[in-house]
């Protein structure tokens, strides 16, 4: 008799969904959300400012100019925000980078080209250090980079407590470096980061790395029982992160041409913001490195749009930034509800 | 049927946890080609044997052959490559990934280290499709149904451990418990995969609860108790009723005796009475009367209003409507700890999310309510905790017999008995049940239902609210009936009442 108490289950739903529904599932969205946006904040800005030279492709080259450190942090901070995970360090590892480098070029005197890798493995060796912490005594990856934020920073302050000017002239040549492109030109630093983020792509969507990072931050439970390395793929992420990080930090100093222990300070929120605001999902498993280009050019876009309206303090950048992150965060609570329906 | 040469002999495995011996010298053998049950009560150490063969529990005994190596399985992973692929009850895959990669991740084709996209979602299609399913494998497997997203599940591991995943890889399929949450089209679905997998050739061993599904798919049966080989077994040499006393190991008609006793048992004076009580949206207002002793049992279809009527009774969902008195007290029932000050304890139904803390022991779960009906600044001497703790695990026969185990390690039933000895401690004087047999084994079902016998003979009024029809007639003087959260009747048990009689009333909402 229990066969009269079964549970009625709905077979059917979910197996046709409905037009709206498989757009609104659909994991590109977001990120057309936000070129879309970009989009239209840099048709505005062009009908507003056109007069100043908004319209110029220098105005916009220089938004990879301006952000291309930040591209390359934020491409490291996808890497781990699609495992799941989150990494506060980034800020610090990049303050270190500035310092380290101006100090080793500066007052040790060693030559660029030997600081470089020293610089890009102290960063990845922290991101290590960070992962395998994480992963082999199961602690939360907010505070174990939290330590890292604080570590990195402190360390600063160990090689000097004053800002170091770096005057080398192999520095200073590869700061002024253009690369030209007919209608402008992009600086070394820029054309790096494009390489980053391309090289993250194919990462990300053609090697096995890449696809386990997908499935670890989708459930990281099953990717164990599926057999995967789920391990050695978290340790990797950070590994990734840290790396990115004194990348974005080499990038930074040679944009600022000097090492500051204050430099870079909140970077990582920074960078998390244009993850998140590419539509990549801060519970893991979903975004694209793609959609990361265009939160960090979105936020450029601001801070442009800002410096051509004149009157207005930085801050309204900030403030503007709050406001999108709100939104997207709302986006993507609506996407991800959706789901589970 | 049966194959000369067996592909994966277990013998004499032995697997201890800190205090309990939960495999001890267990033999097994799976045959090429075939469907095999693995059957037992909960605790009989089914769960166990499966995790030791796929490489989640290490073995402290015994030896493992496959193709007649001996091998050491250490691993998921290993068992994988070793050709021993397991689909869990609840899906273990990553649903924001393609069904393609869901079937291939971490055996992707690559060339130079990049992904051959195209080949794989060709493979991945090809595979489906032999495997006779329809399903888009582009699409994200979080589109799908859990049924199909199972299928999938099985899809993949039948690829697994063959590199180009034409699927001759795996030996030996182990399905723990797929069925649970399929409706009947969904398991039609499954056992035609499986009976096309057995017929490839692959050994799939199959765990389920449900008999009626071990004797549609299953050839041969290997039934355990407490953690010992009961025996191995062809499924049409035994019948359903033989199959039930290997695995309880003793006859089931003891509960046919309670329903007798039942009927002829008497009741004592009223003691809960609810008068138009009602909760818009919940249930329509309704009288009830409770006396000292008797078993009310609810019969109704899911959603009826039957935990939402004992809810009301509980406190735990606050009445818009009418007033219940215990023991001729008018009680206001504003919070569950009303209810339990005049005496009503309330067992839920998700014993999981609204019951048990699955990281406390067994001695701290049973003493729970009871400490909490002192007060914070009353602890219960030690001595005395102690005790009463020890004389409930031995009342219910709660296995393993040992406090300090944590309640999540145990199985379905001895879980629900823990929950049970939490209220009883607390001397209750209505106990409600909502569902307690659900999710356990044959066993634990009977022994839990001879316990609210002996209760209401001791004088305990049982509220008690089960979806199968046979259980709630078994045991209740008086069924209350409901039907789209409306209590329709009341019926007096007797001999002349039968599942169909309480089926006609659900169905027309009247009782002749």
């Amino acid at each position: 008799m229990s066969t009269a108490t079964q549970t009625p289950t709905a077979t059917d739903s979910g197996r046709t969904p409905s037009r709206a529904t498989r757009l609104l599932g659909d994991r590109r969205l977001p990120v057309l959300v936000t070129a879309t946006l970009f989009l239209v904040m840099y048709a505005a800005g062009l009908s507003r400012y056109a007069n100043y030279g908004f319209g110029e492709p220098q105005v916009f080259l220089n938004l990879f100019i301006d952000n291309g450190y930040l591209l390359v942090a934020a491409v490291g901070a996808t890497f781990v925000i699609l495992s799941g995970g989150i990494d506060l360090s980034v800020g610090s590892v990049i303050g270190f980078t500035t310092m380290l480098t101006a100090w080793l070029v500066e007052k040790q005197g060693l030559p660029v080209l030997v600081v470089i890798p020293i610089a890009l493995g102290v960063g990845a060796f922290g991101g290590f250090l960070m992962g395998y912490v994480i992963h082999n005594f199961e602690i939360q990856p907010f505070i174990v980079t939290l330590a890292g934020l604080f570590l990195f920073r402190g360390l600063c302050l160990v090689i000097s407590k004053e800002s170091i000017s770096i005057g080398d002239s192999t520095v200073s040549s590869m700061a002024q470096a253009q690369a030209s492109l007919g209608v402008g030109f992009l600086s070394v630093g820029a054309i790096v980061s494009l390489v980053v983020l391309a090289v993250a792509f194919y990462v990300l969507h053609y090697t096995r790395f890449g696809r386990r990072v997908y499935a670890i931050g989708g459930n990281e439970q099953s990717a164990l029982l599926m057999g995967l390395p789920q391990g050695g793929t978290k340790i990797a992420v950070y590994t990734v992160s840290g790396f990115c990080s004194a990348l974005a930090g080499l990038l930074f100093t040679l944009y600022i041409q000097s090492g500051d222990p204050l430099h870079a300070t909140g970077m990582e929120l920074d960078a998390i913001a244009a993850v998140v605001i590419g539509g990549t999902l801060l519970t893991g498993g979903s975004g694209y490195v793609l959609g990361t280009l265009f939160g960090v050019l979105v936020l450029g876009l601001i801070k442009s749009i800002i410096q051509f309206e004149g009157t207005l303090s930085s801050w309204w950048t900030k403030i503007a930034t709050g406001v999108l992150l709100c939104a997207f965060i709302l986006i993507q609570r609506a996407m991800t509800t959706r789901k589970k329906t | 049927m049966a194959e000369p040469r067996p592909v994966l002999e277990m013998t004499g495995i032995v697997k201890e946890f800190p205090g309990v011996r939960a495999l001890s010298g267990v033999d097994f053998r799976l045959f090429p080609g075939e469907i095999h049950a693995l059957m037992g009560e909960n605790g009989a150490g089914k769960s166990t044997l499966i995790k030791v063969l796929t490489g989640v529990y290490s073995l402290d005994g015994g030896t493992v052959t496959l193709d007649g190596k001996s091998v050491r399985i250490a691993s998921p992973l290993q068992a994988q490559q070793a050709g021993i692929s397991t689909v869990y009850q609840e899906v273990n895959l990553c649903p924001n990934l393609s069904v393609a990669e869901n079937i291939f991740i971490g055996r992707e084709p690559t060339r130079f280290g990049r992904i051959q996209w195209k080949q794989m979602r060709k493979e991945a299609a090809e595979l489906v499709d032999r495997l006779g399913l329809d399903i888009d494998v582009t699409a994200p497997l979080s589109s799908y149904p859990l049924a199909v997203q199972q299928l999938v599940a099985i899809v993949r591991s039948v690829g697994t451990g063959d590199s180009d995943g034409a699927g001759a890889g795996t030996k030996v399929l182990v399905l723990d418990e797929p069925t649970s949450s399929l409706d009947r089209d969904e398991v039609l679905e499954l056992f035609r995969l499986m009976r096309q997998l057995r017929d490839e050739g692959v050994a799939i061993l199959f765990v389920s609860h449900f008999l009626d599904q071990i004797y549609e798919i299953c050839d041969r049966m290997t039934v355990l108790r407490n953690g010992a080989l009961v025996g191995e077994h062809m499924v049409s040499d035994l019948d359903q009723v033989g199959l039930i006393q290997l695995m309880i190991g003793k006859a089931m008609d003891q509960l046919e005796g309670l329903h007798e006793h039942q009927l002829h048992a008497e009741v004592g004076e009223p003691l809960v009475r609810a008068d138009g009580l009602g909760r818009k949206g919940g249930i329509d207002p309704f009288d009830l009367e409770v006396n000292k002793g008797e078993v009310v049992g609810l019969a109704g279809l899911l959603g009826s209003g039957r935990t939402e009527l004992a809810r009301l009774l509980f406190g735990a969902d606050q009445p818009d409507s009418g007033k219940v008195t215990i023991d001729g007290k008018q009680v206001s029932m504003s919070a569950p700890n009303d209810a339990i000050g005049a005496g009503v304890a309330f067992c839920s139904e998700n014993r999981k999310t609204e019951g048990l803390v699955p990281d406390l022991t067994v001695r701290e779960n049973i003493i729970l309510a009871l400490q909490a009906a002192r007060g914070w600044t009353r602890p219960i001497p030690a001595a005395q905790r102690d005790e009463l703790v020890a004389k409930y695990i031995k009342a219910l026969d709660i296995r393993p017999a040992n406090p300090e185990a944590r309640v999540g390690q145990l199985s379905g039933g001895n879980q629900q008995k823990v929950l049970l000895a939490r209220w009883l401690i607390t001397q209750p004087k209505l106990l409600i049940l909502d569902e307690p047999t659900r999710g356990i084994d044959v066993g634990a079902k009977a022994e839990i239902q001879k316990l609210v016998v002996s209760l209401s003979e001791e004088g305990m009024s049982v509220l008690y609210i089960a979806a199968e029809l046979e259980e709630v007639l078994r045991l209740s003087h008086t069924i209350g009936v409901l039907r789209d959260r409306k209590l329709v009747a009341r019926i007096a048990n007797g001999p002349e009442i039968t599942p169909t009689r309480i089926l006609e009333t659900i169905a027309s909402g009247e009782h002749q």
